[in-house]
């Protein structure tokens, strides 16, 4: 039995995992046709990069918690 | 109706079957155990789950209805992909903790969880009744992706049967295929289908996004073929957030719903440790790059101009937009290879339906029989009651689509969302918080009462309600709205409840069990 504790003290890392959110929040940035990417609208190629940046935040997070050894 | 494609989409389908039935002795564990059977007996590594996962999350419905979705409504549909990205960091960051609780505290089921928590037999019946409602008509759907990839081999050969009437015998076959493994094999033969059903996947991507538009011309012809007013979300008008507000709430609702999906939770306790679940947050996006360019096979159909083509005509009239990327298969593959895509989508199909089935097994043996009906049981009898609770599921399912139109069980799979995204606060923020159960139960009512009556107020056609506040239009996904307000009731009467009556604390987990 436990009363929540308060959280642990917030390393700066965990930023990354917000800028994922960032990059789609703002929908009349990426809404738009030009700039083009062989032939495929930016609406549709900033959003398969999206994907990639999404992983790739993730990352340092990742080793970051490994390093700690949790 | 192609020899070639039905030959080798048949060759696939069995080898496939054959797998499943026989993959009780991979890794055999005593398959009279719960957690054994319904969750592989916690044993997957990262690459296992990988596929595990992969295959549990991007459905053959999904393959079909995200395409069916661009085909129809353009840049809306892609919304799949936001949601397919931005659910990973929430992966990554809550769901190692429910791992770990659950490892500690053997814990098979999200309501399982919210039982040790909270110390409240209603709340956790409130949730594992959700998990089940949702989960029900997205198995029917699983159905649905098979029977459009029946009708687009041709394979139209029905029989007369008591009770259920006229049944298409593939249809049945699949059936009783996909009911034999799950019983025999539990999620150990699904994680084994898994593998072969991916790699199938991914080789009809990829043969998709380099064949399909070189022969149609680039993506440049691709995209030209959308209608303009189509190809991006229409500006927002004058006194309204517009299309643009609705599609990232979109993303956002499914997004938090995904994993609380009953058939996610039995996917993710099944891996064998936090680790794999944090490493798969990081390669699981793969499948989301897939679905991305599986969405644009919409736009390629569009193209090609499946939709005016005589002889899909039939299919387009049975299934509607569903019938766009079986048509673009059609048309553009080779037979054999159609045949093979076919084989993807179809196994696509038969293996989530085997873990969602599982997990309604686990739900229902766990949360309600063995917590209201028979306390008693010992862990073998647990074990056949989950079994015969996946079968029924089954039955349900296919009695589902056989009886009842197609519309209802995408509709119910609407108000599905919705409803899991209810479950929020009891599960996925009850991993850091713990809110007193009485206003959860509330809040959980509170939000699956206005979700359901907003779905209602549109008529079942969308899940977009437009709030109108001081003057302003906001379309939001009901869901969102709905799991606002649900928050807002749990929170605010958590603070009453503690400054009047007190709230006696009954949670059998330590801020430990979380590490």
């Amino acid at each position: 039995m436990y009363e929540d504790k308060p959280p642990r003290r917030f390393h700066p890392v965990y930023l990354f995992l917000a800028v994922p959110y960032l990059a789609w929040v703002w929908v009349p940035f990426y809404n738009r046709i030009e700039p083009q990417l062989f032939g495929i609208p930016f609406f549709y190629w900033w959003q398969i990069f999206g994907i990639f940046l999404t992983a790739a935040c993730i990352v340092p997070v990742y080793l970051h918690q490994e390093g700690r050894g949790k | 109706m192609n020899t070639t494609t039905i030959v080798v989409f048949l060759t696939l389908f069995v080898f496939v079957a054959l797998l499943g039935l026989f993959g009780s002795r991979w890794r055999a564990g005593d398959l009279s155990q719960l957690h054994e059977w319904g969750l592989g007996g916690r044993s997957f590594g990262t690459l296992i789950t990988w596929f595990l996962l992969g295959g549990d999350l991007y459905t053959a419905y999904t393959f079909i209805a995200v395409p069916a979705l661009m085909f129809g409504a353009g840049a809306a549909g892609f919304f799949a992909v936001p949601y397919a990205a931005l659910m990973y960091p929430v992966l990554f960051m809550a769901f190692p903790r429910l791992w770990s609780v659950a490892h500690r505290h053997g814990y098979v089921t999200a309501a399982d969880f919210v039982r040790g928590r909270f110390g409240h037999r209603g709340l956790a019946l409130a949730i594992a009744v959700t998990g089940l409602v949702a989960v029900m008509p997205y198995i029917a759907l699983q159905l649905v992706g098979m029977q459009v990839v029946i009708a687009a081999l041709g394979l139209d050969w029905a029989v007369h049967l008591p009770l259920l009437g006229t049944v298409s015998v593939p249809l049945l076959a699949a059936f009783l295929v996909l009911a034999a493994f799950t019983y025999t094999s539990g999620l150990r033969g699904t994680a084994l289908i898994a593998v072969v059903k991916d790699i199938l996947v991914y080789i009809t991507v990829l043969a998709a996004i380099i064949i399909i538009p070189s022969e149609l011309g680039g993506y440049d012809k691709v995209f030209s073929a959308v209608p303009p007013q189509q190809l991006l979300l229409p500006p927002a008008p004058e006194g309204s957030l517009g299309a643009g507000f609705a599609y990232v709430t979109l993303a956002l609702g499914s997004l938090l719903a995904l994993f609380l999906y009953p058939h996610s939770v039995t996917g993710l306790l099944s891996s064998s440790s936090r680790h794999v679940i944090r490493r798969n947050a990081i390669v699981l996006p793969a499948y989301s790059v897939a679905l991305a360019l599986i969405a644009l096979l919409g736009y390629m159909a569009m193209a090609a101009g499946v939709k005016d083509m005589p002889e899909y005509a039939a299919g387009f009239k049975s299934f509607g937009n569903n019938f766009a990327v079986p048509a673009l298969f059609l048309h553009m593959f080779p037979a054999w290879f159609a045949g093979l895509a076919f084989a993807a989508i179809a196994i696509g199909a038969l293996m989530p339906a085997s873990i969602m089935a599982i997990a309604c097994g686990n739900l229902f043996t766990r949360n309600i029989y063995k917590d209201f009906i028979n306390p008693n049981c010992s862990p073998q009898s647990e074990a056949r009651m989950a079994k015969l609770i996946a079968f029924a599921a089954k039955l349900g399912a296919l009695f589902f689509v056989l009886e009842l139109q197609t519309a209802y069980a995408i509709q119910l799979q609407l108000l599905g969302g919705i409803w899991i995204c209810q479950t929020v606060p009891a599960v996925l923020l009850a991993l850091y918080v713990r809110l007193d159960p009485r206003a959860l139960l509330a809040g959980w009512a509170a939000g699956v009462g206005l979700g359901t009556w907003m779905v209602w107020e549109l008529g079942f056609k969308s899940s977009t309600y437009p709030l109108h506040i001081f003057g302003l239009t906001v379309p939001c996904y009901a869901a969102v709205s709905a799991l606002l307000v649900n928050l807002v009731v749990s929170w605010l009467l958590t603070l009453i409840l503690r400054a009047t009556v007190g709230t006696p604390v009954r949670d059998e987990t330590t801020a430990a069990d979380y590490a």
